[in-house]
């Protein structure tokens, strides 16, 4: 963007990107805020709302994933710090394995789904699989959003765009797949665990 | 792009020859983007009125062909020009969400929001051109797969704008609806995130938010309303797609019968679930519709009465103030809905405690007019008849807040002549003043006065004999949504009021017409105009009429004062600019 806007100093001091990023999170929150609380209205309220056993979730898959992503935050925070301090080998290969790392974790996400679907929880068979899907579907959506948006982070690094003092675009990355994260971090315990 | 494509002749923005298709098909100049918004949202205006002229001529005359256009309709509309009752219901759920997220929304925060937010502070561009120009084009796709669905399989949507399961799970026509929706609710997403960034980060030298005209304090407030309240609609329309393709039970109660059939589905859904999601939204959508029409007012009244507004900080805190309260009023929509009386206790009240603030600004208004010598231009006579007409349909409200008397007023046309009050004969008011005061700007002409005064009475008459006897047949029980009122004895008495309806919403389209040829004739042929010719101290008058292309100012505007400095003692000038030192 060849605007000046990019070079002007900002009346609060934060850059528009850094701004309108933490805006559209912040409606992010008000969408899964939609969906996690029809979620908990409708587990606490239905009179039809059958909780599938322990053993059905596969509960111990589902915390190794957990892990998989929270490592994949800390990655993310490890790549924005090597640029910080202008070591651009290290940014690309912790970008790397943020990427690896999320792909791990779709990775997991695409044994478990046949497999719930196999015993019997699946889109339509009651409202927790219903929930189950859509939520964990929509997360995955925004996982494969954050790759996209990591990978072309990635490409621009390899190009060697990014310098310690110009490299807003690779934060911004971090700010959306911590969201990512974060949401992973809510979903996991009303799924799995309560 | 950047920087100095050369301003052509206005008269090109009708021409989209391949050289001109940067800078205006895809402009990301938020001066052409704004006009984009505003031609198109006139003219979904013009289509969603239409919808409701063809309801009207059925509520007066049920059951007789349409004239004219009746015999030109297909079939499964009007077969022999008599209207099918599923095709009233199609155009009542069509009106209804063309009006308010193809029409209003779109004019009030899409065009005057983006064409005028960045000048009013002084600034060269929205902070997104980019988002800006996509958010433009998603509303534009949005809206034609809302038109496509009238032609394609299954019709268009015909569960009301509304949308309540379970009804809209089982009708056809409403999943385009649902998709449509996505793309404007995307757009609007992209909007606000531009509007409040732009707000927030790009204000001229001095420009302090106690020194923020009340216009850009609407928008900005708007911009947080949408942001916050239509993700959640968002989430909503996607349970409802999954129900409707998917097989999912959300809105859908256990061993629900249709059609004297038990529907198949897993079921323990709650269809009370959809209207409280679907509020939540909708209640801070009303003050999306109004806000930017008090923004625009407050504008006009300060220009035209030649004083600073009364009560500048005093309309901007209850502009934040109604932000925060409308999220938390929506069940007020629901106290038949049969959820518990204490919960609508706690509804009750916040609703009473959120019409404090409109009454303040309305007041702050009225205020404002005390004492003042009022130079009666074109704008000035809208703003002026905002405040009654906004107040009729602001007070008719209060007894739809109080539980007792809206479980009679309930889903009567009492509810209808109370919202159209609220956002015809207010907001749309305000936006056409806003068009009127606003038009030497954008296109440094000036509209036809003659023909403004023959729009503004005829308009101003016709939309209260449309609506005003709403409120009458209303409390004499007359129910909404009916495709033929006779067909119920109580109805019989007042139903010569719908002869005067019908007729009144003829003679509204009559008096559109000079408004459509004075806006097309002006923009190309009206008589040039002076640089600011309201002689108003905001910063747009600041910069050249029409503003520069991607630049708006010869030199970015320092900012010395509030603004509304009208009639300070000890000027010759009776307006100080904000930038004048």
């Amino acid at each position: 963007m060849s605007s000046p806007s990019a070079v002007m100093e900002t009346n609060t001091g934060i850059p528009n990107g850094k701004l309108g990023m933490w805006l559209f999170l912040a409606s992010e929150v008000m969408l899964f805020g939609g969906f996690i609380s029809s979620y908990v209205i409708l587990r606490t309220g239905s009179t039809n709302f059958v909780i599938p056993g322990r053993e059905m979730l596969g509960v111990p898959l589902a915390t190794l994933n957990t892990f998989v992503l929270i490592t994949s935050s800390v990655t993310m925070v490890l790549a924005l710090d090597a640029i910080e301090k202008g070591n651009t080998k290290g940014l690309i290969r912790n970008l790397i394995l943020t990427l690896l790392l999320a792909a791990c974790f779709l990775g997991i996400k695409s044994y478990e789904y046949p497999h719930k679907w196999h015993e019997g929880i699946t889109l339509y068979s009651g409202l927790f699989g219903s929930f189950y899907y859509t939520l964990t579907g929509l997360h995955m959506l925004h996982v494969l959003g954050g790759m996209i948006f990591i990978g072309y982070i990635l490409k621009n690094a390899i190009a060697g765009r990014y310098t310690p003092q110009a490299h807003a675009r690779v934060e911004y990355a971090g700010l959306y797949w911590h969201f990512v994260d974060l949401v992973w971090v809510i979903l996991f315990p009303i799924f799995y665990l309560l | 792009m950047a920087g100095g494509a050369k301003e052509g002749d206005i008269m090109e923005h009708t021409h989209h020859d391949e050289p001109f298709i940067r800078k205006y098909v895809f402009s990301l100049d938020h001066k052409v983007i704004g006009l984009q918004y505003m031609i198109t949202s006139l003219l979904f205006l013009l289509f969603g009125f239409s919808l409701v002229l063809l309801m009207r001529w059925q509520l007066a005359y049920p059951g007789h062909p349409i004239p004219v256009i009746g015999r030109f309709l297909p079939d499964f509309i009007a077969a022999g020009g008599i209207m099918h009752p599923a095709a009233y219901n199609t155009l009542g759920a069509m009106h209804g969400t063309i009006m308010i997220f193809l029409g209003i929304v779109p004019l009030g925060v899409g065009a005057f929001g983006n064409y005028f937010l960045p000048l009013q502070i002084g600034a060269h561009d929205m902070a997104f051109p980019r988002l800006n120009m996509m958010s433009y084009w998603v509303y534009f796709v949005g809206g034609v797969l809302m038109l496509l669905s009238f032609i394609l399989p299954g019709g268009a949507a015909q569960s009301g704008w509304t949308s309540y399961a379970p009804l809209s799970i089982i009708s056809p026509g409403q999943t385009v609806w649902l998709i449509a929706m996505t793309f404007l609710i995307t757009s609007s997403l992209l909007g606000s995130i531009n509007f409040i960034v732009t707000t927030l980060n790009m204000r001229a030298p001095g420009l302090t938010f106690s020194r923020l005209p009340l216009f850009v304090w609407s928008q900005f407030i708007t911009a947080i309303l949408l942001l916050f309240a239509f993700p959640v609609l968002q989430a909503a329309a996607i349970l409802q797609l999954l129900d409707r393709i998917a097989g999912t039970s959300f809105y859908l109660p256990t061993d629900l019968i249709v059609g004297g059939n038990i529907l198949g589905n897993a079921g323990g859904g709650s269809v009370l679930l959809w209207q409280h999601l679907f509020w939540f939204l909708a209640h801070p959508e009303v003050y999306v519709l109004l806000l930017p029409a008090m923004g625009i007012v407050a504008e006009i009244l300060a220009n035209g009465t030649r004083k600073p507004i009364f009560g500048y900080k005093e309309i901007a805190g209850s502009f934040s103030f109604i932000a925060f309260l409308s999220f938390i009023v929506w069940a007020h929509h629901m106290f038949v809905s049969g959820m518990k009386t204490k919960l609508s206790y706690l509804f009750m009240t916040t609703t009473m405690i959120i019409s404090v603030p409109s009454v303040a600004i309305l007041t702050c208004f009225l205020l404002s007019l005390r004492g003042a010598s009022i130079r009666y231009k074109l704008p000035m006579l809208f703003a002026l008849a905002f405040l009654p007409m906004f107040g009729i349909g602001g007070l008719t409200g209060l007894p739809l807040g109080f539980t007792p008397s809206d479980v009679y007023l309930h889903d009567t046309y009492y509810v209808i002549g109370h919202f159209h009050y609220v956002v015809v004969t207010g907001t749309l008011i305000a936006l056409m003043g806003g068009i009127y005061y606003w038009f030497p700007k954008m296109f440094g002409r000036k509209m036809n006065e003659k023909w403004g005064y023959i729009h503004f009475w005829g308009t101003v008459i016709a939309m209260n004999g449309v609506f005003f006897p709403m409120f009458v047949q209303g409390m004499a029980g007359v129910q909404r949504r009916l495709y033929d009122p006779t067909a119920q004895v109580h109805n019989l008495v007042v139903q010569p009021l719908n002869i005067v309806m019908t007729t009144s919403a003829f003679v509204l389209l009559l008096f559109q017409i000079p408004f459509i040829w004075n806006f097309f004739y002006s923009m190309f042929k009206g008589p040039k105009t002076e640089e600011n010719p309201w002689q108003a101290t905001t910063l747009e008058w600041a910069c050249p009429s029409p503003p520069l292309p991607h630049q708006n100012f010869d030199k970015v505007p320092t900012v010395y004062r509030g603004p509304y400095e009208y009639s300070v003692p000890g000027r010759k000038d009776d307006f100080w600019p904000q930038d004048q030192a």
